[in-house]
C-alpha cells in the first residue's frame, strides 16, 4: 500500500485505466497544464494531447461532445472544473446523457465519468462552492459518487471508469491534498458504504468531506464515552441502504451530516428510508446540513453554513438524552 | 438511362426516397389525426424531403447522423425500417426504441442514426462528439448533423461548431432551414444570417436551394467528399420550407394566407423533381408507380404498427442503468 493524496489517487486510477484501454480519454479546460487543481499533472506527457484533451470554455460542448464520442465507442472522462460550471451543461447531462440509453430503447450506452469538484473551499463564494449531489440523485440514469478519502477516490474512480453507465463523480475541493493509504487491490464496488468507525450507541451517516468531519466527531464522542458508528455512503446512487438500516437496528439512533443545503438534501432521503424501513429509534433522527442560504466570500460568513464536528457532537449528545424521544 | 445532363436513374432513386418520406409522414398524420394512434406530438417534414434525400445519398451506412424533433425523413433516408419507425410512433413493442422514445427520440444505431432530439440545438454538440470519437478511434466515417434554423439561436450551435473547427473533425453541419422556429418567423428572431455565423467560425460554408434535390445532391456530394478527404468540418445551409405546421396539430395560422399553398404550387421538391424527370423524358405513369409503391409500403407499415402489441409494462425499468437499476432496487 502506498500513501498518496486524494488528487493523486484518482489520477492513478485514471492512468491505469488509460494504459489498459485506449478508448479511455479525458477532456476539459486546461487539462494539458494539469487541470485547475493539478489533478491531471503529468498525464498529457504520458498519453498525449488527444487523450488528455484541452477544451474551449464550452461546458455544453465538453459534455455534449464527450457524450457523442461515448455513443460511438470511446469512454470519456469529462472534467467540469467546478461543479457549479457543470450547470452550463445541464441539458447535456440531464436531458441527453442520463436518458439516451432508455429513450433509444437500449441501442446506446453513455459510459462516461463526469468529474465535478464540489464544496466549500477557501472563500470561493456562491458560484464556486456548491454541493448539488441531490440534484443528480434525483435524475434516473445517473450514478452518483462522492468519495471522501484517497482510498475511495482511487477505488471509485476505477469502478466509475469501468462502469457502462454515466457516473457523476463529485470530488471535494477541500481535500485534494488529503493523504492516506491506498490499496490498489481493494475491491471497488459502487453502492457499498464504508464504515469509517464502528460503534454501538449512535449511527452517523455522511459522505464526501463531511464524512471526515463526522469521523472527527466520532473521536470526540469516544472521549465522552459515546460509541458512534460513522457510515460513509461513498456513493449516493446507488446507496447502501442495507448498511444504514443494519447500523440503525443496532444503535437505534441516527444523525445524517452533509455539507449541502439541508432542505431536500440527500439526508432527507436517508432519514425517510430509515423511518419507512428501519427499526424504531430511541431518539428523533437528526439532519445536519447547511441552512438554506448561499455560500459567502467572507470566512466568517462562509463558516455560518458549515457543519462542524462540534455540531455533530452536540447533536449526538442530545440524541443520547433519555428525554429526547 | 440519361438524357442530356440529367441522370434519370439517379433522379428516380431520389424520387423514390422523397416519395417514401412523404408517404411515411402522410401515414403518420393519418395515424395521429384520423386514428388517434400517435399519442404524443409529431413534427412532419413534408416539403423538406429533398434535404434528407440529397445529403444522405452520399453517406455510407456506417457514417453517422444526428437529427432533430423533425427527424423521420433523416431516419428513413439513412436506411431505417419504416415498420419499426411506425411502431415507435405508435409506442409499440417492436418500435426501434421499444416504444420508449416515440417520434422525438427515434433512432436506429444499426444504420448510424444516433437519434432525433427533443431539445432544439442539443444534437449539434453530440454530433461534433460523434465525429470526435471517430477521430480518436481512427475510423474513416463522417458525421452529418441535421438541425433547423431555430437551432442557430441556441448556444450549442456556437459551441458545437467551434468544437468541430478546433479539433478538425469530420462533420458536415446541415442547417435545414424551413424558415420557422416553431410558430415564429426565424428571420424575425435572428441577427445576421446563419451561413455568416458558420463562416465566422472558420467553416467552409455553402448556401443552397433545399427544394432542388438534384442541385442539392451535387453540392452535398462535394461537401461530404471534402469532409471525408480533409477530415475537417463544413457547413451546408439548405433553404427549404415546412409545408405543414410545427406539429401535426398546428394549423399554422400565423403564416401569411396562401404562403404555404404558393410554395406547394411552385417549389414542392417532389413536384420539382417530377418536372425535371418529365422534361428528361420519364413518363408520368412511371413516376406515379413509384409514388403508389411508396404509399403501399407505408400503408403496410402502419398496418403492422397498428397490429403490434404494447411494450411489456416491466420494460419501463429496462435500460435505465446497470448500477442502481430500478429493477434491482428493493425500495
Amino acid at each position: 500500500m502506498a500513501v498518496m493524496t486524494y488528487a493523486d489517487a484518482a489520477k492513478l486510477a485514471i492512468a491505469e485505466a488509460m494504459r489498459a484501454d485506449s478508448r479511455v480519454w479525458c477532456v476539459g479546460e486546461d487539462l494539458g497544464r494539469g487541470g485547475v487543481f493539478k489533478q491531471y499533472t503529468g498525464l498529457v506527457e504520458e498519453f498525449g494531447p488527444q487523450r488528455i484533451s484541452d477544451a474551449p470554455i464550452s461546458e455544453a460542448a465538453i459534455m455534449g461532445a464527450a457524450f457523442g464520442a461515448a455513443m460511438v465507442g470511446t469512454r470519456p472522462i469529462v472534467e467540469m472544473r467546478f461543479a457549479d460550471f457543470a450547470l452550463c451543461a445541464t441539458d447535456e447531462l440531464v436531458n441527453q446523457i442520463a436518458k439516451a440509453r432508455f429513450m433509444f430503447g437500449g441501442q446506446s450506452r453513455a459510459p462516461m465519468v463526469i468529474r465535478k469538484p464540489v464544496g466549500m473551499w477557501r472563500s470561493s463564494a456562491a458560484q464556486h462552492s456548491q454541493s448539488l449531489e441531490s440534484w443528480y440523485v434525483h435524475t434516473p440514469g445517473l450514478v452518483v459518487i462522492c468519495p471522501g478519502t484517497p482510498q475511495d477516490n482511487y477505488s471509485m474512480m476505477k469502478a466509475a471508469i469501468a462502469c457502462d453507465d454515466p457516473v457523476v463523480y463529485l470530488e471535494h475541493k477541500n481535500i485534494w491534498a488529503l493523504e492516506g493509504e491506498v490499496d490498489t487491490a481493494a475491491p471497488a464496488e459502487i453502492g457499498k458504504a464504508r464504515v469509517r468507525c464502528a460503534g454501538d450507541d449512535i449511527t452517523i451517516v455522511s459522505w464526501s468531506d463531511a464524512a471526515n468531519v463526522a469521523e472527527a466527531a466520532a473521536g470526540m464522542l469516544a472521549d465522552k464515552g459515546i460509541s458512534a458508528e460513522v457510515i460513509d455512503l461513498v456513493s449516493l446512487w446507488p446507496w447502501d441502504k442495507r448498511a444504514v438500516l443494519d447500523s440503525v437496528a443496532k444503535t437505534r439512533r441516527l444523525i445524517v451530516a452533509h455539507e449541502a443545503v439541508q432542505v431536500a438534501g440527500f439526508g432527507a432521503e436517508v432519514v425517510a428510508t430509515v423511518a419507512e424501513h428501519g427499526a424504531p429509534l430511541k431518539a428523533r433522527a437528526k439532519r445536519l446540513g447547511a441552512p438554506r442560504s448561499l455560500v459567502a466570500y467572507a470566512p466568517n460568513l462562509e463558516d455560518q453554513l458549515r457543519v462542524t464536528a462540534d455540531m455533530i457532537v452536540d447533536a449526538a449528545l442530545s440524541s443520547m438524552e433519555p428525554e429526547n424521544v | 438511362m440519361s438524357t442530356g445532363n440529367f441522370d434519370t436513374e439517379t433522379g428516380l432513386a431520389r424520387l423514390t426516397m422523397m416519395e417514401r418520406i412523404r408517404a411515411f409522414e402522410e401515414h403518420a398524420r393519418i395515424a395521429a389525426v384520423d386514428e388517434g394512434l400517435v399519442l404524443g406530438a409529431i413534427h412532419l417534414c413534408i416539403g423538406q424531403e429533398a434535404v434528407a434525400t440529397a445529403v444522405i445519398e452520399s453517406l455510407r451506412r456506417d457514417d453517422y447522423i444526428t437529427s432533430t424533433h423533425r427527424g423521420h425523413g433523416h431516419t428513413l433516408a439513412k436506411g431505417a425500417d419504416p415498420v419499426a419507425m411506425m411502431q415507435e410512433l405508435l409506442g409499440r413493442a417492436g418500435g426501434c426504441c421499444g416504444g420508449k422514445g416515440g417520434s422525438m427520440h427515434i433512432a436506429d444505431f444499426g444504420v448510424g442514426m444516433l437519434g432525433a432530439n427533443g431539445v432544439v440545438s442539443a444534437n449539434i454538440t453530440i454530433a461534433a462528439g460523434a465525429a470526435h470519437g471517430v477521430k480518436l478511434l481512427g475510423g474513416d466515417q463522417i458525421c452529418v448533423c441535421f438541425f433547423g434554423d431555430g437551432a442557430a439561436n441556441r448556444g450549442p450551435f456556437l459551441e458545437g461548431i467551434n468544437w468541430a473547427g478546433v479539433f478538425d473533425l469530420p462533420i458536415l453541419f446541415v442547417c435545414e432551414d424551413n424558415q420557422y422556429s416553431a410558430s415564429t418567423l426565424t428571420s424575425d428572431m435572428t441577427s445576421g444570417d446563419v451561413g455568416g455565423r458558420a463562416r465566422a467560425l472558420g467553416l467552409h460554408t455553402v448556401e443552397a436551394d433545399g427544394n432542388d434535390v438534384t442541385a442539392l445532391a451535387a453540392t452535398a456530394r462535394e461537401l461530404v467528399g471534402r469532409v471525408r478527404e480533409t477530415g475537417t468540418p463544413a457547413f451546408l445551409h439548405a433553404k427549404t420550407y415546412r409545408l405543414d405546421g410545427h406539429t401535426y396539430f398546428d394549423p399554422a395560422t400565423y403564416r401569411p394566407e396562401g404562403e404555404a399553398d404558393a410554395v406547394a404550387a411552385t417549389r414542392d421538391p417532389i413536384m420539382k423533381l417530377r418536372d425535371a424527370l418529365a422534361q428528361a423524358g420519364v413518363a408520368a405513369g412511371e413516376m406515379d408507380v413509384l409514388r403508389d409503391k411508396a404509399r403501399a409500403e407505408m400503408t403496410a407499415a402502419l398496418d403492422a404498427a397498428r397490429d403490434a402489441e404494447w411494450p411489456a409494462d416491466g420494460s419501463v425499468f429496462d435500460n435505465v442503468q446497470d448500477v442502481g437499476s430500478p429493477v434491482r432496487e428493493a425500495f
